[in-house]
């Protein structure tokens, strides 16, 4: 059982206007359950729209999406998937155990219940003395922790990750990396990581998905030969500048004003 | 806790302060000012300075302790105090429906844009209608009502005016405020498969507050001045607007009087915005302070 299958995937915005948008053509990818797959790529080539077809947050024109086997409407109702965007996306009005709750609280879970599931998650996040205070009055870095805690709040087995460290300082985002890593070792989940920093790629994925723009489409998949332990070591190790060269290779050629002459190489087929 | 009490006395003083400025300017144009009025360039702009037309401050707040009309024994401030109190109830009937009405609105229109497409031009034009004109209409039509046994009280036609002036700055700020929530944040919410109702509660709501208490200040002295103005053009007795009316009428005999009446309104309308800074403070207490005003 896979966690993710996308099959003959296409996402056309406004189609038959003069407005068309070729997002996505024609794209399969599949992720193991446990695996950490990251999707990187030039503005415009479709990585958060794929994201968004996973967490059915947007229907595929053709093609078709299942999540842990199931419809990904179906597994959006189950709530199989947290998610995690750019900005952290806290609710100033809630306290950071609060927002913590939201996802439980949308489910009806009794109020001790969630009370004991924050903590938990605010432990995992090491952050367990935040729980009182207020989104605002924490730094960018922190905000994101307590989202990536929400995000798992209802243990869900699969987290859909939408440039999370973006707005961070490169210092913060290097730390962050290595958390996302622990968490995910000690949760188990399985990780659709979308970003356009191609270190931070390799650094934390079993597997780089490598997107081209216009149309929209997979053109490679890189895998990443790092272990399963990584460490601030990793950064400096041969097979890292290994993957980040194999990536670099890659994106180059999906460049838009390259992507005619690029052709589609090695695209999974299974 | 100690920035906040200083704030709170510089905010006291800068009040005290304006008032004082006012009283200052006040006396000095009865100091200055032509007695009978004057041209400026032709045009005759200056209004006279003189007591009938201009008491002075003095006289209008001694005018408070004196008794109402002569031989009574109940003096002016309680008369006022009384009327002031009566609008108040009325405002806060009329301010109270006036909400659910607007707030009822936006969530309708919020949730189908069919509704807002087609009720908002006609809110808009609602509002154009001069309230002098409408107040007789009300207390006519509300006269010959007669719910479940229940009659129309004829207070009841002042508060719904009340209610007219302030459900449409609470319509738009609510619908303003609703749309307010930003787009990841429903994304976030539907991605949880939350319920529309539950990203209203949860979401929108929240997130209309800061676009909300403006709306409901200016809806609170939007009340008082639709009931104001109904106690006078319906001539209903009690509250402070029929005070202005009958002191108004003495003004050449007793010229201070109108203005203790009139002052009574004020305070009326302050009282109003006060009470919604209350709940400003309390509803934005967690909120981070760059957006509390």
């Amino acid at each position: 059982m896979s966690a993710v299958q996308v099959t003959g995937v296409s996402k056309i915005f406004n189609q038959g206007t003069p407005k068309q948008v070729d997002a996505l053509i024609d794209v399969n990818l599949t992720v193991e359950p446990g695996e950490f797959v990251s999707l990187i790529g030039p503005s415009g080539c479709g990585k958060s729209t794929l994201l968004r077809l996973i967490a059915n947050l947007l229907e595929p024109t053709t093609g078709s999406v299942t999540v842990n086997s199931k419809s990904a409407s179906q597994s959006r109702l189950d709530q199989d998937y947290g998610m995690a965007f750019q900005q952290a996306g806290l609710f100033d009005w809630r306290t950071v155990a609060k927002n913590i709750e939201l996802p439980l609280e949308l489910k009806g879970w009794d109020k001790d219940k969630r009370a004991a599931r924050a903590q938990e998650m605010l432990e995992l996040v090491k952050l367990p003395e935040f729980a009182e205070l207020y989104p605002w009055q924490l730094s960018g870095g922190m905000q994101q922790r307590i989202a990536i805690a929400r995000a798992l709040a209802a243990h869900p087995p699969l987290l859909l990750m939408d440039e999370p460290f973006g707005a961070l300082d490169e210092m913060t985002r290097e730390y962050m990396q290595g958390e996302l890593l622990r968490i995910c070792a000690e949760t188990s989940t399985t990780v659709v990581f979308v970003t356009h920093s191609i270190p931070e790629a390799v650094y934390l994925s079993n597997r780089v998905v490598v997107m081209s723009p216009r149309p929209g489409r997979i053109t490679d998949l890189i895998s990443v030969n790092l272990g399963a332990k990584r460490n601030e070591d990793t950064r400096a190790a041969a097979d890292f500048f290994t993957g980040i060269t194999a990536v670099r290779e890659a994106l180059r050629g999906t460049h838009a004003d390259h992507a005619n002459a690029g052709a589609v190489r090695g695209v999974e087929d299974r | 806790m100690n920035r906040f009490a200083r704030r709170a006395a510089y905010r006291t003083s800068m009040f005290v302060l304006s008032i004082v400025l006012v009283v200052a300017l006040w006396e000095m144009y009865k100091v200055v000012g032509p007695q009978d009025g004057g041209k400026l360039f032709g045009a005759g702009v200056l209004p006279r300075s003189n007591d009938t037309a201009m008491p002075h401050v003095w006289t209008m707040l001694s005018r408070y302790g004196r008794p109402e009309v002569r031989g009574s024994d109940k003096r002016v401030w309680v008369v006022v105090l009384e009327g002031a109190w009566f609008s108040f109830r009325l405002s806060i009937v009329g301010f109270l429906l006036g909400s659910s009405i607007g707030v009822g609105l936006s969530i309708l229109m919020s949730r189908f844009r069919i509704v807002e497409r087609g009720l908002l031009p006609y809110l808009v034009v609602s509002q154009t209608v001069p309230l002098i004109a409408l107040a007789p209409l009300v207390a006519l039509w509300g006269g010959k009502l007669s719910i479940f046994g229940i009659e129309w009280p004829r207070w009841f036609s002042a508060a719904v005016l009340g209610a007219f002036l302030s459900f449409f700055p609470i319509t738009v700020g609510t619908l303003r405020g609703l749309a307010s929530a930003p787009a990841a944040a429903v994304e976030l919410m539907e991605s949880y498969a939350a319920s529309w109702k539950q990203i209203l509660l949860k979401l929108r709501f929240p997130s209309a507050i800061p676009y909300m208490i403006p709306a409901f200040k200016l809806g609170a002295s939007g009340s008082v001045v639709g009931v104001v103005v109904a106690e006078i053009s319906t001539g209903l007795k009690g509250g402070i607007g029929r005070l202005i009316i009958e002191y108004a009428r003495e003004a050449t005999a007793d010229p201070a009087k109108v203005f203790t009446a009139v002052f009574g309104a004020a305070a009326l309308g302050l009282t109003m915005a006060g009470v919604i800074a209350i709940s400003d403070v309390y509803l934005m207490r967690n909120r981070p302070k760059e957006t509390t005003s």
